[in-house]
């Protein structure tokens, strides 16, 4: 069993595992590379289906290219394609961008905040027609008990305390000192009302991981990746006020691979282009507590 | 979408020679004893940290006026300074020519036990280190048996800060650590790969050999590391699968009904004859099912699998997946095991907890506490029940039967965990079964006894032009569930089926005349044996290729479960007559009393699932 191999089987286990035990299902898709990958995983665990909803979260400073691309895949996989948005926020102009707020409170507001509101269904879906492409309101109400998400633990450093199976409280909060122990592939599947599990499949992937992966299954990512012409990529995708390309001359999926290979990027994190973690000091984690991804 | 030819990729020589190129590896030992600093002096000495961080701790602390530690490194890079202690795992990554290496940095507080366990169940290997100033203390046994309970066989044992130890004396502390503690190890069949002189803070031993240590001739921690090995898959152990789902997607027009799951050990092929277990059920294998990569005749240990059957048995997540020929599992209602508590609460008699083993799950009773492990002095004590952070020999018993293999089959057949309540509290090991019969081991001698016709169950569904199928119709004493047969019965026969109505008051004074009248009915154990009796006599009625009624009056989620196990289908309606606010759950649907349209209700769901005349 080669690494890749290694991975991806026990990803799709824990993929399965989570799809049996949570009745309300979904799966966090960022349009990033790692949650595609995490995508083509559940179509492998699932035969080429995707018994569960896929929730993106429109911060509507997003690249224009992803959200093209999302709705693109959306079509071709026949996905059950949902997106969330912190409506008030967005009408009030309480951004970043706008000047009315800081980087952090920004992406409190339309990400932390749009994210735990379209998981307990208290504001509205938005979920797609396949048969128009055009997006409705989603008349499922139902708050969501089990949610898939992509994070890898070599990202930083909370990250890297995470478990598979990962209980967040009634206010979506994570207690970092008090995890549940999971060991021997069991993993924590009961949990009290009004309580979610975050899942997490990717944990043990790496950066060169999810490339070599992409690679070897083919799989389309948003060639904002790739340099376009201009000397620059993207390590780490996000809106755009708030992420910065790399300098990059690697133009396709060898070419990145390659260059991860030499170590260029060994000690430069791969969320540096992201300027919320940046902010008071351990700007992630923080946000992570409150319930960020 | 990518094109492939059919390949077998279950040989040994075309398994690919892509080899390990990471291990996880797994840091434990007493708090104080200087993992942390052991994993910074790692990091450094093989130029892992980010550019600048070395310089920049050390600032930091000529600027605080405190002594630089290496171990400032890993708090640096995990921003868990508060307590000064280690909270739960993280890992950390390093890279030595050999390869890569994933450290899990586990906490070395007794509180903190379970963050320790969850750490060293993703290791291949482990550092366990000893503060020679201090000496093994209890954390440096508890984890030592714990790793042995965990499975982990590779273990270097690190006498840390030896620096702080006069020179003449270093090498009689170190030789008394290393007798002392190979003793302990000894009493646990483990014995580490090598015992390390160390001092992580001034580098002895670590990446270099220390030159003012020339009596120890033995390898470095980065040799020890690059020595061991990735754990061979266990060879030679049966085939096994838990059953993790069974998949029916409709949409596309996918027609298959596919059983997924992780092989746990040996090898699946095409065409292999299986068995279902506790339920005894046998089929084929007719296709190995994957997405998107070469289609495959077999899979092997490690793989999350997927494949079609070639009959429609009825088969449920918790089953176990076994060859036919090959060695069976265990099954039973009862066990004895080694169990780690790591629940707040003790682990105590009379109280129903959940267990967890493969993807089955049964509730779970502590029957006796047979002996409590004292992890300090390895002496046995009895007690009735189990405290946090104890070990423990048990007597477990379930409600219902389970397979297992006992320690030293696949281990994820052996090992199980305990809930209480939301929560993971303990894990444990299978050691042995005290005597009894159960139902399962019936149901297994029943199928592997079970002379089979030249007629198979195809080629009788196309002559009856029909599939064998059971309709079980209950609800309250009060309701018309005869009346209702009949009128079905009669529906059935006159659009042509082969239909036969069968009360279970048919068996009571024949079948079941052994057992006490009507009236015992309210005996739960005899009750569960007429049920038994009705479901052997409706499989032969169902393996004749009839479609089936029976009636019987209130049955209950298990009773049902019970009849499931029984028939070697899945073709099966359930009915509940009656309210639908007094329907127990499981039932497929819930008719209102009332002759003929409520029939015909019941004929329409069956024809919905029939061949065509």
């Amino acid at each position: 069993m080669t690494h890749l191999e290694y991975l991806e089987n026990k990803s799709i286990h824990i993929l399965r595992e989570a799809y049996n035990r949570f009745g309300s299902l979904c799966m966090l898709w960022s349009i990033g590379k790692d949650s595609t990958v995490m995508l083509a995983l559940a179509r492998k665990a699932f035969f080429g289906h995707v018994p569960f909803p896929l929730i993106h979260i429109d911060t509507h400073y997003k690249i224009p290219e992803m959200i093209l691309y999302r709705d693109k895949l959306a079509r071709e996989w026949n996905l059950d394609m949902i997106y969330g948005e912190n409506k008030k926020a967005l009408d009030e102009k309480l951004t970043f961008p706008d000047g009315k707020a800081s980087r952090l409170e920004c992406c409190r507001n339309l990400k932390t905040l749009a994210l735990k509101y379209t998981l307990s269904g208290e504001w509205p879906r938005y979920r797609m027609d396949h048969a128009t492409g055009s997006y409705r309101i989603d008349g499922n109400k139902e708050p969501f008990t089990g949610v898939i998400v992509g994070i890898r633990a070599d990202e930083e450093g909370s990250r890297s305390k995470e478990r598979y199976f990962s209980p967040r409280d009634v206010n979506n909060d994570w207690d970092v000192a008090d995890q549940p122990p999971e060991f021997w592939g069991q993993y924590k599947t009961d949990f009290k009302p009004g309580t979610h599990i975050r899942i997490h499949p990717l944990l043990d992937w790496t950066e060169l991981d999810v490339w070599e992966y992409i690679r070897q299954e083919n799989i389309p990512v948003v060639d904002l990746y790739f340099n376009r012409g201009d000397g620059k990529r993207y390590r780490s995708l996000g809106c755009w006020p708030c992420t910065f390309p790399v300098e990059s001359d690697a133009k396709n999926l060898d070419e990145v691979i390659e260059e991860l290979k030499t170590g260029k990027f060994s000690d430069i994190a791969e969320r540096s282009g992201r300027a919320q973690d940046k902010e008071d000091g351990g700007g992630l984690e923080e946000l992570r507590k409150d319930g960020y991804m | 979408m990518r094109n492939f030819e059919k390949m077998d990729t279950c040989n040994r020589e075309s398994v690919s020679a892509d080899q390990l190129k990471k291990m996880n590896i797994v840091i434990v030992g007493h708090v104080d004893h200087g993992k942390s600093t052991v994993i910074g002096r790692l990091l450094a000495d093989t130029n892992s940290l980010p550019k600048g961080k070395l310089e920049a701790v050390r600032e930091l602390c000529r600027r605080t006026a405190k002594p630089f530690e290496y171990a400032f490194l890993l708090d640096a890079l995990k921003d868990e300074r508060s307590q000064g202690i280690t909270i739960d795992t993280a890992r950390c990554f390093f890279q030595t020519q050999k390869r890569k290496y994933i450290i899990i940095d586990a906490p070395g507080h007794i509180e903190f036990l379970k963050n320790m366990i969850t750490g060293a169940s993703r290791a291949q290997a482990a550092l366990l280190v000893i503060d020679a100033h201090e000496g093994i203390r209890e954390n440096s046994l508890r984890h030592g048996y714990m790793l042995a309970m965990l499975g982990i066989k590779q273990i270097a044992v690190l006498v840390n800060k030896l620096d702080l130890i006069e020179p003449s004396r270093r090498r009689e502390v170190y030789e008394n650590i290393k007798s002392e503690y190979e003793r302990f190890l000894e009493k646990i069949e483990l014995r580490p790969a090598s015992f390390i002189p160390v001092s992580a803070a001034e580098s002895y031993n670590i990446s270099s050999k220390c030159p003012q240590m020339p009596w120890y001739g033995g390898p470095t921690v980065l040799e020890a590391l690059d020595a061991f090995e990735e754990e061979p898959e266990p060879e030679g152990l049966p085939f096994r699968m838990w059953v993790q789902d069974v998949y029916k997607f409709t949409a596309g027009g996918d027609e298959r009904r596919i059983v997924a799951g992780t092989v746990s050990s040996g090898v699946l092929r095409e065409g292999a004859e299986i068995m279902f277990m506790p339920s005894g059920k046998k089929t084929f294998v007719k296709s190995i099912e994957v997405f998107n990569e070469p289609p495959k005749s077999c899979v092997r240990a490690g793989y999350a699998a997927g494949f079609c059957m070639a009959e429609q048995i009825y088969a449920k997540r918790g089953e176990l997946v076994t060859l036919i020929g090959e060695t069976p599992p265990s099954t039973g209602t009862c066990v004895k095991a080694s169990v780690f508590w790591l629940g707040k609460e003790p682990f105590i008699p009379d109280k129903n907890y959940r267990l967890k083993i493969g993807s089955a799950q049964v509730s779970c009773r502590l029957d006796e506490v047979l002996s409590v492990l004292n992890a300090s002095t390895l002496e046995n004590e009895s007690r009735g029940s189990v405290e946090r952070n104890e070990v423990a020999r048990c007597v477990l018993r379930f409600d219902r039967p389970l397979a297992f293999d006992l320690a030293g089959g696949a281990p994820d057949t052996s090992r199980f965990v305990i809930v209480d309540g939301y929560e993971i509290a303990g894990g444990g090991i299978i050691t042995s079964i005290p005597e009894g019969d159960t139902l399962s081991e019936k149901l297994v001698r029943r199928n592997i006894k079970w002379i089979k016709s030249d007629v198979s169950t195809q080629e009788r569904e196309r002559y009856y032009r029909q599939k064998a199928q059971l309709v079980v119709i209950s609800g309250h004493a009060d309701t018309d569930k005869k009346g209702i047969a009949r009128c079905l019965e009669r529906q059935l026969l006159d659009a042509g089926r082969t239909a036969y109505y069968l009360g279970i008051g048919n068996l009571l004074y024949g079948v079941d005349s052994d057992i006490k009248s009507d009236s015992s009915m309210h005996n739960m154990q005899e009750r569960r044996e007429h049920i038994r009796r009705l479901g052997e006599l409706s499989n032969i009625m169902l393996d004749a290729g009839n479609i089936l009624i029976v009636t019987a009056s209130e049955l209950a989620v298990p009773e049902l479960e019970l009849l499931r196990q029984i028939i070697q289908t899945e073709n099966i309606i359930t009915v509940w007559v009656g309210d639908v606010s007094r329907q127990p759950p499981g039932y497929d649907a819930c008719v209102h009393a009332g002759g003929a349209d409520t029939a015909s209700e019941i004929f329409r769901m069956i024809e919905a699932g029939q061949l065509e005349i």
